[in-house]
């Protein structure tokens, strides 16, 4: 056992990474929650997108273009559950779980011929001065662009729904869509544009798995981090500022449990690979004694009678 | 313009018509798939759909249909109770496993010894650690109010990671020259589910999938408990006000989905896996929900979308050896049925009416 050969700057620093698709999936869905809406598809759409971001970053050479069709990809496969949910009036459950394994099918098909390809590497972002601070710079400020892209699209999020009309508007939708419906916005509309946003949010997490933390395809590589997103957005009480705590929380644990693998622990590697898992399940066993948090329409079909 | 009206009534004809255009839409689209796969699409729906039954190999693969179709019977029957009450069990492959890794653990504590009792006891322990590992969602949800959609998929990788463990550790065959996986008890006649009548792919796992399916019929239509499970379903306040008690039948709906599917995992590894490996599991735990939908969550449907099922499983994997249609398409296949069956089963709470734009 070797516990000295973990460093705490590569630690902490590998911890932004970790948590980093976690924070993008986890705030995605959580606009989509907000507006009430519940997406269960979170797992298939990351993984599509992981695989369009690494086809296309392999493709033109261009890991950016990459994250971009990782984005598109998923808010393509997000609109597939807007169709079946805000216009076939379908269980929502029921659509998210077809999305998943849609989803699953779908990449696997997609991957075939890229497994064992490495991706362009990323271009890591050197900040002057701020880079090249001890410790801090290297935890903070050494990092690819895309863990401060899903930083500020958290932040953003958080701004939105706490200072702007666009997001009263969608609280609204989500709280009581018939209220919002009399007052004259078009829930179905909004609706598909958060589901859309957190589709496309879900495809950069994936992306970010397949292009920069592994970075390699395989098929199932997302390997539950979308569900373990949908508990996230429980775990935050629906709020962004908790979603980036709780992401930096499971990020922690999953490196803290790949660290001692790697140092060579007693305990036998599938057992600490459960413990992300097991850790979710506590979590949510700890906040859902609080269930008031949750937007009042969450999950209940829409349909404009007149 | 067209508008979407809520039917007074759900259509009856509908209810069967959508699991039929459903299936026909999916060929469809999937005919598209396979073309822009390059293959000939008529070849391929042939091959997937038509060979399996009526081929000149047919006698090969037609036992396949109850070996394959069993579990997903099995799961799916379990399942679909609980989606009729609203509890969504999405967990059955991690039910599967652990159902498996009981059920295996007792036949292989036996070995080498010859006696009858060996079988039954590895189904009761099969069934026992499915309902267990379904136990866990069920009392937290029950105490806590957990949600256990999330707790139930979470245990599925739970028990993914103790399948490798078990594989790789306690139960590795001692015998086996150091490869994972456990000793194959299908060399093992006293704990082997072994088929009833040769050639038939007839073992107990499909008798008790026809059980399965015959006792829930019952449960639905005739027992006061089924009653309660379609009420929870359709009006969860007039049950609690007929004095239903939603926590007894979270326990019962997803202990016994839990018990099916453990069974559905000890029959298989008994049976045609023969034994405990890491890549034991299949994914029939999610196809399941699959079947469990597009037999309209009706035990008699469910039996009906299992074979479907089971037949694009044979289906597919003659397509991936004559015709090199890769294993995903066929998982793809699948997700589009589910993906179909619910886009179209708005045509049966809703119909289309024109309505001229009025001033509101």
């Amino acid at each position: 056992m070797d516990f000295g050969s973990i460093s705490p700057v590569l630690l902490l620093a590998s911890l932004m990474v970790a948590a980093t698709p976690l924070l993008l999936a986890a705030t995605g869905e959580l606009v989509v929650e907000r507006s009430g809406v519940l997406n269960l598809g979170v797992e298939g759409m990351m993984i599509t997108g992981a695989i369009c971001g690494f086809a296309t970053a392999v493709n033109t050479g261009s890991p950016l273009l990459g994250m971009a069709a990782a984005a598109g990809g998923g808010a393509a496969l997000s609109l597939l559950f807007a169709l079946l949910t805000q216009f076939a009036l379908a269980n929502q459950v029921a659509s998210g779980l077809s999305l998943t394994l849609f989803g699953l099918g779908l990449s696997a098909l997609m991957g075939q011929g890229y497994q064992g390809i490495k991706p362009p590497p990323f271009p890591e972002l050197h900040i002057p001065i701020l880079s090249d601070l001890p410790f801090v710079g290297g935890v903070l400020f050494s990092h690819d662009p895309m863990v401060y892209l899903g930083l500020l699209i958290c932040a953003a999020i958080w701004a939105m729904l706490k200072y702007s009309r666009a997001g009263l508007i969608l609280r609204a939708v989500g709280e009581n869509h018939d209220a919002a419906h009399a007052l004259g916005y078009n829930v179905v509309l909004i609706r598909i544009c958060a589901i859309m946003f957190g589709g496309a949010c879900a495809g950069l997490g994936g992306a970010y798995i397949s292009l920069i933390r592994v970075p390699q395809w395989t098929e199932g590589m997302t390997a539950g981090i979308g569900w373990i997103a949908l508990a996230l957005v429980v775990f935050a009480s629906w709020k962004p500022e908790r979603v980036l705590l709780g992401a930096y929380l499971f990020g922690g644990v999953t490196v803290i449990q790949l660290n001692l693998q790697a140092a060579g622990v007693a305990i036998p590697v599938e057992y600490l690979a459960m413990s992300p898992y097991l850790i979710t399940i506590l979590v949510l066993v700890i906040m859902s004694a609080d269930r008031s948090r949750a937007p009042g329409s969450l999950g209940r079909p829409f349909h404009a009678s007149s | 313009m067209l508008k979407l009206e809520k039917r007074p009534q759900p259509s009856q004809l509908w209810i069967y018509l959508t699991p039929l255009i459903a299936v026909l839409a999916t060929m469809a689209a999937g005919s598209v798939l396979f073309a822009f796969l390059g293959k000939d699409p008529v070849v391929a729906i042939r091959t997937i759909f038509w060979d399996p039954l009526f081929s000149e190999f047919a006698f090969y693969y037609r036992p396949q249909l109850l070996v394959k179709g069993a579990p997903l019977v099995l799961i799916a029957i379990g399942l679909s109770l609980g989606f009729r009450a609203g509890i969504w069990n999405i967990g059955a492959e991690g039910q599967y496993i652990i159902g498996a890794l009981t059920g295996a653990g007792v036949g292989l504590a036996f070995y080498p010894l010859d006696a009858w009792f060996v079988f039954p006891l590895m189904v009761i322990a099969g069934a026992l650690g499915g309902w267990a590992w379904a136990m866990i969602p069920a009392l937290l949800k029950v105490r806590f109010g957990t949600n256990e959609i999330l707790v139930s998929l979470m245990l599925v990788y739970v028990a993914e990671q103790l399948l490798a463990s078990m594989s790789l550790g306690l139960m590795k065959n001692p015998e086996g020259r150091g490869f994972p996986g456990s000793r194959n008890l299908q060399h093992y006649e006293s704990a082997h589910n072994a088929e009833l009548i040769t050639g038939t792919g007839m073992h107990w796992g499909v008798v008790a999938a026809f059980i399965a399916v015959i006792t829930a019929y019952v449960l639905l239509n005739r027992h006061i408990l089924g009653y309660h499970i379609r009420l929870t379903g359709q009006a969860p306040r007039a049950a609690r006000f007929a004095g239903v008690v939603p926590a007894r039948l979270v326990l019962f709906c997803l202990g016994t989905a839990g018990a099916l599917a453990g069974l559905a995992g000890m029959f298989e590894v008994a049976g045609p896996a023969g034994q405990v490996s890491i890549d034991f599991n299949v994914g029939y735990g999610f196809t399941a929900i699959i079947v469990a939908f597009l037999g309209r969550l009706h035990p008699v449907g469910i039996l009906l979308a299992g074979a479907l099922l089971a037949l694009t499983y044979i289906g597919g994997e003659i397509a991936q050896s004559q015709l090199g249609l890769p294993a995903a398409a066929i998982q793809l296949f699948q997700g589009m049925l589910l993906f179909f069956l619910l886009a179209i089963d708005v045509m049966t709470n809703y119909r289309l009416a024109w309505q001229r734009r009025e001033v509101a």
